[in-house]
């Protein structure tokens, strides 16, 4: 029996830990608060104040156990400021050569004050940042992101906080320009194509309401699983459901972790029946893009633009 | 000990046909109930290449884990035992852990799955070391042993278990919905993966029912009666083992069924491993047919693990019979 609490103990902390990041993005400005206490890190207020950064001195030795905040670091060119990135960081190459044994998910905070961190970057889904106080570690927490304006904040904090102010601007105007740009040359059709995300290979999928149904949303594409809304935002969907909706497209997030591809959808029982599967329009979406609310979310939208596109070619002719 | 089984043997005559037309019942409700909609309206497609396979990995499965339940508890004499107490649950678990571990995409391009081989390996080693360790310690004499040292070979491999968890905290997910059961994306090829070793192993419990009601008056008394103890008791396990294993690997664990079922069995029909082991095997069938519906339809269009749906029914249950036998002692 105990095997079985255990699992389900895990589990329900993932899933709580999943929730709890979805609640707390929205206020991911006011948690960074305490990093302002004892670091040069962005103002309490939900808007960015880049006047105020100037104020400390800039971090030298920042440790991130984030892959999503890694990514943004180097996208803002505060990588050389890294000393160490946790072992699930793993983009860009530059990065990865600052891996580390160090955990996000069960972070020690002995082994990371060990890398005499002037700033730590976390998601906040652990108890990490109240130890960190204790130790005087300054800290800055990026909660898991519901909007793009939480991924374009999150940015801008993490610029204010390592004193790389501009080219955070800088990159939230490129992907906001990216992004509209995708958006714009996206085919626009009458009857919004629906569609199914797959988180892995038992059907587990994800609600529009959430970063990722926030993606499809830009598109006005329909999630097929969105008639779950309301009991839980990751349901797992059973097999008859997606094929006996029939969606248009499948997106694909267990390519990595899982192996799955258009072929082995092709090949599950049934599911030539689908619309997604009889067109071809099955979309792979490389797990850590899909799983991070970073600069490469850009990606992630051109993608799915394209999809749109190729369905937009399937109806015309 | 009560003997229930002691009244006139008319007694269990009706449950066999009883329990036969239950099994078609849940069969026919199975078929034609589903998120695709009823029979009928529901695609074809979707309820050849879906619904029935998973209704018939079910039924296989119910099966299996309660007439290895049964054969295990009359194997080592203790009512509460069932195939995962021994260790092969855990074993099969970590097997399948290590195979998550490795990742999905690694393995998705070799010949053959390596997940329901290394999770039957795992269950299979798993006993073996229950057995050698309970029979090294008890001279193999005592059941009492070989379930203690199912508990600590269980612990052993749960410790292993969440040790790699632990490093490959990306794949938490897949091994929880594998641990919930697996029945959600049941094919064909998992009922014909499964099906030889499952009728095999049936088989063989089967043809041991009369030995076990031997066995019930202790094992010099059965030695005395002329059964050779130790054979009876290695062919009983291992061919229990096999089939749970075999089970294990295709719908990950789904619990109290090999306990639940074997006990409404003997409260209903007495307790004769005669009668228990085929009944076990048919309302087995049965009962993982309709525990798997809520599973389908109570979320609609959501998964309910089976595994939850299981549990939900068979905690109460267990506390009942252990309230009914703590009465009757």
């Amino acid at each position: 029996m105990k095997r079985r609490f255990t699992a389900l103990a895990a589990a329900g902390a993932l899933v709580w830990s999943l929730a709890a990041c979805g609640d707390n993005s929205a206020s991911s400005a006011t948690t960074a608060a305490p990093a302002a206490t004892t670091a040069p890190a962005p103002s309490e207020t939900a808007a960015p104040a880049p006047d105020t950064s100037a104020a400390g001195p800039v971090p030298e030795r920042i440790v991130s156990l984030s892959p999503t905040a890694t990514e943004m670091l180097f996208a803002i060119g505060a990588g050389d400021q890294v000393v160490a990135v946790d072992e699930m960081s793993n983009y860009p190459a530059e990065a990865v050569a600052k891996a580390t044994a160090l955990s996000g998910y069960t972070p020690n905070v002995e082994a990371i004050a060990a890398y005499d961190p002037d700033l730590v970057v976390h998601d906040g889904s652990t108890d990490l940042g109240a130890q960190l106080d204790s130790l005087g570690i300054a800290n800055w927490v990026g909660a898991a992101a519901m909007t793009f304006d939480d991924i374009y904040m999150q940015i801008e904090q993490l610029g204010a906080a390592t004193g790389h102010v501009d080219e955070a601007a800088a990159l939230v105007a490129n992907m906001r320009a990216a992004i509209d740009a995708a958006v714009a040359s996206a085919p626009k059709l009458d009857k919004p194509p629906r569609y199914y995300h797959e988180l892995d290979p038992t059907y587990f999928s994800v609600t529009s309401n959430t970063f990722i149904g926030e993606v499809y949303g830009l598109f006005g594409l329909r999630n097929i699983a969105d008639t779950t809304e309301g009991t839980t935002d990751y349901p797992q969907l059973s097999e008859e459901f997606i094929i006996s909706q029939s969606p248009d497209l499948i997106f694909l997030a267990d390519s990595k972790c899982c192996g799955e591809t258009r072929d082995s959808v092709a090949q599950r029982p049934g599911w030539n029946a689908t619309s997604a599967v009889s067109t071809g329009s099955v979309f792979i979406i490389d797990d850590d893009i899909a799983s991070r609310w970073g600069p490469r979310v850009v990606d992630y939208v051109e993608l799915v633009a394209d999809a749109m596109a190729y369905v937009a070619d399937l109806s015309a002719g | 000990m009560a003997e229930p089984h002691a009244l006139p043997a008319t007694r269990g005559r009706w449950w066999l046909p009883v329990s036969l037309v239950v099994l078609l019942g849940a069969l026919a409700l199975g078929v034609m109930v589903g998120p695709a909609g009823s029979w009928g309206s529901a695609d074809w497609n979707i309820i050849w290449n879906v619904r029935m396979p998973r209704v018939a990995l079910a039924g296989i499965v119910g099966a299996m884990l309660s007439l290895a339940g049964a054969s295990y508890q009359g194997v080592f004499r203790n009512p509460l035992v069932d195939p995962y107490l021994l260790g092969v649950a855990a074993g099969a678990g970590l097997g399948a852990t290590i195979v998550f571990a490795l990742g999905r995409s690694t393995t998705a391009g070799w010949p053959v799955d390596p997940l329901p081989v290394v999770a039957f390996v795992g269950g299979l080693l798993a006993v073996l070391l229950t057995y050698l360790v309970g029979a090294s310690f008890g001279a193999g004499r005592s059941g009492v042993t070989l379930v203690l040292a199912g508990v600590a070979v269980t612990s052993l491999a749960t410790a292993v278990q969440a040790f790699v968890l632990q490093r490959n905290n990306d794949v938490i997910r897949e091994v929880y919905s594998w641990i919930l059961g697996r029945l959600t994306t049941a094919t064909w090829s998992d009922v014909r993966l499964v099906l030889p070793y499952v009728v095999v192993s049936s088989i063989v419990l089967l043809l041991h029912r009369r030995h076990l009601d031997v066995l019930r008056v202790g094992d010099d008394e059965a030695a005395a009666l002329g059964t050779q103890v130790q054979r009876v008791r290695l062919a009983v396990v291992i061919a229990a083992t096999m089939g749970t294993a075999a089970v294990v690997s295709v719908s990950g664990l789904i619990g109290f069924v090999g306990i639940v079922v074997p006990h409404a069995v003997r409260l209903l029909a007495g307790s004769s491993y005669r009668r228990l082991l085929p009944l076990s095997l048919v309302i087995g069938a049965a009962f993982l047919i309709l525990a798997d519906i809520p599973g389908r339809v109570l979320q609609n269009p959501a998964e309910t693990p089976i595994g939850v749906v299981t549990a939900f029914l068979g905690a109460p249950f267990f506390i009942l019979v252990l309230r009914t036998r703590k009465v009757a002692a």
